[in-house]
Parts: structure tokens; sequence; C-alpha cells
């Protein structure tokens, strides 16, 4: 009966989920300059591979404890305004890179496919990964129910929030532990490159078809599972490697809305 | 007015020191403020008015030193400047209701018609009832100051707190703004405590200015401080010119006062003379 064998339909089906829970941590990440913060725990999240590889204990949960201790170590960090930043998640993103590398060439015995965690294999997801990918929307929609208003006015002005009344350290904190979460999880199951791509260009690309900041957060998401959807068939159909053909999908979008002339209202 | 000394302060600062590392940058300052007050903030640049305002809000804990606020105090906040990002889409409608609280889902619904009427109100008091469908981001700097003003005022707030809230504003607007400031302290009977360059213009409302440069300089009447003593050793010739003639004033004794913030000087000029407001506006405007 069905049209597609099972593997696309858990690809799509965990595509378009990814795309979904991108979108609200992606408009965040976009309007409060923070894309390079993705990337940064993407690293960290290969040496939390490295270090599940050492001790000999599940990856999922090494990458997801590591990289939710490296966002709190950015966060901590932050509070300090020594640096920039932008300099402090360069160094955080090599480093954790670098030591994670150094602690699988300990390991004689074991070959890692770096290159897997790399660009991931979303057509090898699978009914658990459905249903982490649930329960991690759902986590996210709790948050967002809650915290909506409240991180739209941190990204404004965090001080002007505080004194209305944010508890803003709070919320900051959550929404970094929440995309530390996302990434380590959805890293395992589709690879560095593309959940990156999925919270950044999406939500870029929503920008010049919005005027406020929910509409561009609906666009995002409609936008993410375009990139999915067609980068999922043109891969099937004319055999292109799955993960890329969805960023250049995705890109191709973002390229195509550059055109439309910014509104001037 | 005569039942004054029966009135509980809003916020009560007691004997307030701040280091940041070993810099002191605030000593023994005490101060508050009552229903109906307006407090003026004066000094010169890095004399830690922005330090004790970020305390007085709760921002920064002092290293010494008690706050006592009223209880549930509602404080409306005009910070200095905010920059907002470009790729956040956001009218200027939008940017004013996000400042009202999140109201639970059983009033939604009365309280979203109610705040929209204030919203309404207070853009027009304001004269910016024709940007609320602007984008923020297109706003010029003197519109922005009114736009967060109005942020401010429909917290319904009963203590005001103001960060250079004419920064920005020509002479003209400058003297509208002060009015209507007046003019809601009048009306609704809220605390106002505001830091200020421009003593000129601020004289003329304000009850209490108070002079700090680390330590508390001098408090009194707006006449009383500009004669003061300390007052004129710490502007020089600023303090004369101030009151009488803004654009005469010395940029030596500028330097020499502010010598430690070079960088921030150039603010205070621009400020305190009245001439460069209407310039830089103009620019901002054209």
């Amino acid at each position: 009966m069905s049209l597609l064998p099972d593997f696309m339909l858990f690809a799509l089906l965990g595509g378009i989920g990814l795309a979904i829970i991108s979108a609200p941590l992606g408009v965040f990440m976009v309007w409060q300059r923070q894309s390079y913060f993705g990337a940064t725990l993407a690293h960290s999240a290969l040496l939390g591979i490295s270090v599940g590889l050492y001790l000999q204990i599940d990856l999922t949960l090494t990458v997801i404890v590591v990289s939710m201790i490296v966002a709190a170590g950015i966060f901590g960090l932050g509070q300090y305004k020594q640096l920039s930043s932008d300099t402090l998640l360069g160094i955080l993103a090599h480093s954790s890179l670098a030591f994670g590398l150094i602690l699988i060439s300990l390991q004689d015995n074991i070959q890692v496919d770096l290159m897997g965690y790399l660009f991931g294999d979303i057509l090898s997801i699978n009914k658990v990964d459905l249903t982490l990918i649930s329960f991690t929307s759902l986590l996210i929609l709790a948050f967002y129910i809650k915290h909506w208003q409240s991180l739209l006015n941190v990204t404004l002005n965090p001080e002007l929030a505080q004194v209305e009344g944010v508890n803003v350290k709070q919320v900051q904190l959550l929404f970094v532990l929440l995309l530390a979460f996302m990434i380590a999880l959805s890293m395992k199951i589709v690879g560095v490159l593309l959940v990156t791509s999925l919270l950044i260009i999406p939500a870029a690309a929503a920008r010049r078809l919005s005027s406020s900041p929910e509409q561009m957060l609906v666009i995002s998401i409609f936008i993410g599972i375009f990139s999915i959807v067609a980068g999922l068939f043109s891969s099937y159909y004319i055999d292109l490697p799955t993960g890329p053909a969805i960023v250049m999908a995705a890109t191709f979008v973002f390229l195509l809305l550059q055109l439309k002339p910014q509104s001037t209202r | 007015m005569q039942f004054s000394q029966f009135r509980q302060p809003l916020i009560k600062a007691e004997n307030i020191s701040h280091k940041f590392d070993d810099t002191t940058v605030l000593q023994h300052i005490s101060l508050q403020i009552f229903p109906k007050e307006i407090v003026t903030l004066i000094g010169p640049n890095g004399a830690g008015k922005s330090t004790l305002l970020k305390i007085l809000l709760g921002l920064i804990k002092p290293s010494n030193g008690k706050i006592s606020k009223q209880k549930n105090l509602k404080i409306g906040f005009m910070p200095q400047k905010i920059q907002i990002d470009p790729t956040l889409p956001m009218t200027v409608r939008r940017f004013l209701q996000l400042g009202l609280p999140n109201p639970s889902l059983k009033d939604w619904f009365f309280k979203a018609a109610y705040s929209n009427t204030l919203i309404e109100k207070t853009t027009q008091d304001l004269d910016i009832a024709d940007l609320l469908n602007h984008p923020i981001q297109k706003v010029s700097g003197g519109e922005m100051q009114r736009i967060l003003l109005a942020r401010a005022l429909i917290r319904e707030p009963q203590l005001l707190v103001l960060d250079e809230p004419v920064q920005g504003v020509d002479l003209q607007g400058q003297t509208e703004i002060y009015d209507y400031i007046n003019k809601i302290r009048n009306e609704y009977g809220c605390g106002i405590l505001m830091v200020s360059h421009d003593l000129h213009i601020v004289m003329k409302h304000t009850d209490e200015v108070l002079c700090i440069n680390q330590h508390m300089c001098c408090s009194g009447h707006p006449q009383n401080v500009s004669k003061s003593s300390e007052f004129q050793a710490l502007f020089g010739d600023l303090s004369e010119s101030l009151a009488f003639y803004e654009h005469h004033h010395n940029n030596n004794a500028c330097q020499h006062t502010h010598g430690l913030h070079h960088h921030e000087t150039n603010e205070l000029h621009e400020s305190n003379n009245p001439k460069n407001n209407v310039e830089s506006s103009n620019k901002g405007s054209s």
C-alpha cells in the first residue's frame, strides 16, 4: 500500500519533527545574534561522543550531558563581560573539538566514524528517535507557552525585562539548556551540519516575509518543513546525499526570498 | 500636601556604597523618593549615576547599604538607549504591548481592550500615535525616546525611573516631554526619578536635585544647587552658563572635571549644549 519505503517515511516524519522544534529555537538564535552558538554546541557534542566512548557508557546520554554542561558554561562565562561572546564561543568550539579528538585517539582499538556525526544520516531515523523528537517538542512547547513573552522581552533588552519583573537569568539559562538538549539529541540523529542549518537558515529566510515575531516563527516552521521534504525527495529520486540536499533546499529558499524587495511599511 | 510628613517613601536607599573590583563607584549615598515627587540625579560622567540607578532598580546588588521599597511597588523604567536587532520583526505597537504584564487567560479579553485604549491614549499624548504600525527599527532617536517613555507609562507605575529621558530630542521636544512628565506626576501621582545632565530644563519641574560624584555632593531645590559652591567647583564655568547661556561653556573645565572618562565627555557636551542637540536631531531626522 505504502508508496514509500519505511526508511523514507521515518525520515520524513523525523525531519518534519526536527523542522518544527528547530524553528522556535532558531528564530531566537537569529534575533539574539547567537547563530554561532549552535556550532559551538555541536562541536562540544563531539566531545560528548568521545567521553561516552572513553567511559564506555551510552553515547546519547554523554552527548546530552556534555552539551548541557558546555551550554551552562557559556552562559556562566557570558555573565562576565571580559570577552565578547563571539570570541568565547570560538574558543569553546575549537577547544572542545580538539579535546574530543584527543580523547578518541587515546582509545586504540576503537574506530569512530566522525564523518557520520558531522553529516549524520537522516535516513536511519528509527522509532526510538521519533519518540525522542516528540518528547523534545513537548518540552519546547511547554517552555514557550510559559516564557514566549519573557524571552521576547529579554531579547529586546535584558535590563528592561528584569525591571519589568522577568527572571532574566532563569529564562536565558532554560533557553540555552533547551537548545543544548535539542542539538545534542538531533545531532546524534541527523548530524551537526543539518542541525545547525535547520536552526538558522529557515529562521533567517522567514525574516523577509514577516512583520511580527509570531509570524516569523510560523513561516520558519513551514520553510523548514519544505526544505526537509524537498531535500528528501530530491535525494530519493535523483540520488543526492540527503543531509546536504536538505541544507541546499533551505539555502535556496533563503536566497530566493532575498530577491523580494524589503517591505517599507 | 500638608500631610507630607506622614507619607511613606516609595523607595528608600540608606548609606549605599558600591565597588567594582577595587574601584569605589559610590560612597554613602542615601535618598528617598515620595509619591508625586520628582527627583533629578545629576553629576559628571563617571560619577556613578547609572550605577546608582541600577542599584535602585535592583539590577545590581550594592556592596554596602540597604534599599527598601514599598510592598509590590510598580516601577516603570525607561532605559537610556536600546538597540533592537533588525532581524526581529516588530511594530511599535507590539513593542508597547510587550511591556504590559502577561495577562492570565481568564481576563485576557477584558485586559486586551483596556490596554489597547491605554496604548492609544499614551501614544496620542506623546505624539507618536501615527508610528504605532511602523517597524520599531525605523523610528528616529527622538521618537524612540518617546516610545520608551510610553512603554514605561502604560505599566501605570507608582515609581517612574527615567535614564536621560531627553537624550537626542530637540529643544522643542525636550520641553514637551518635560511638560508631559510634569503632567503625569500631577495626574497619576507617581514618584519620578530621573538622571539628567541637562540642568537648565530640569530645574523648572524638579522638586529635588541630587548632585553626585561618587558621594553626594549636594542636594536641594534646583535654584539652591546651582548656587552651591560644591556644584560650581564640580562644573566650573558650566554651572553659571548652564542656567543662562549654555553654548558658552568652557571646554577646558569639562576636560578637567571629567578627565577620567574622555570617551564620554562628548556626550556631556551634547546634552548640555542645546545648539548641539538641535544639530544632532536635525541630522537624525534628515
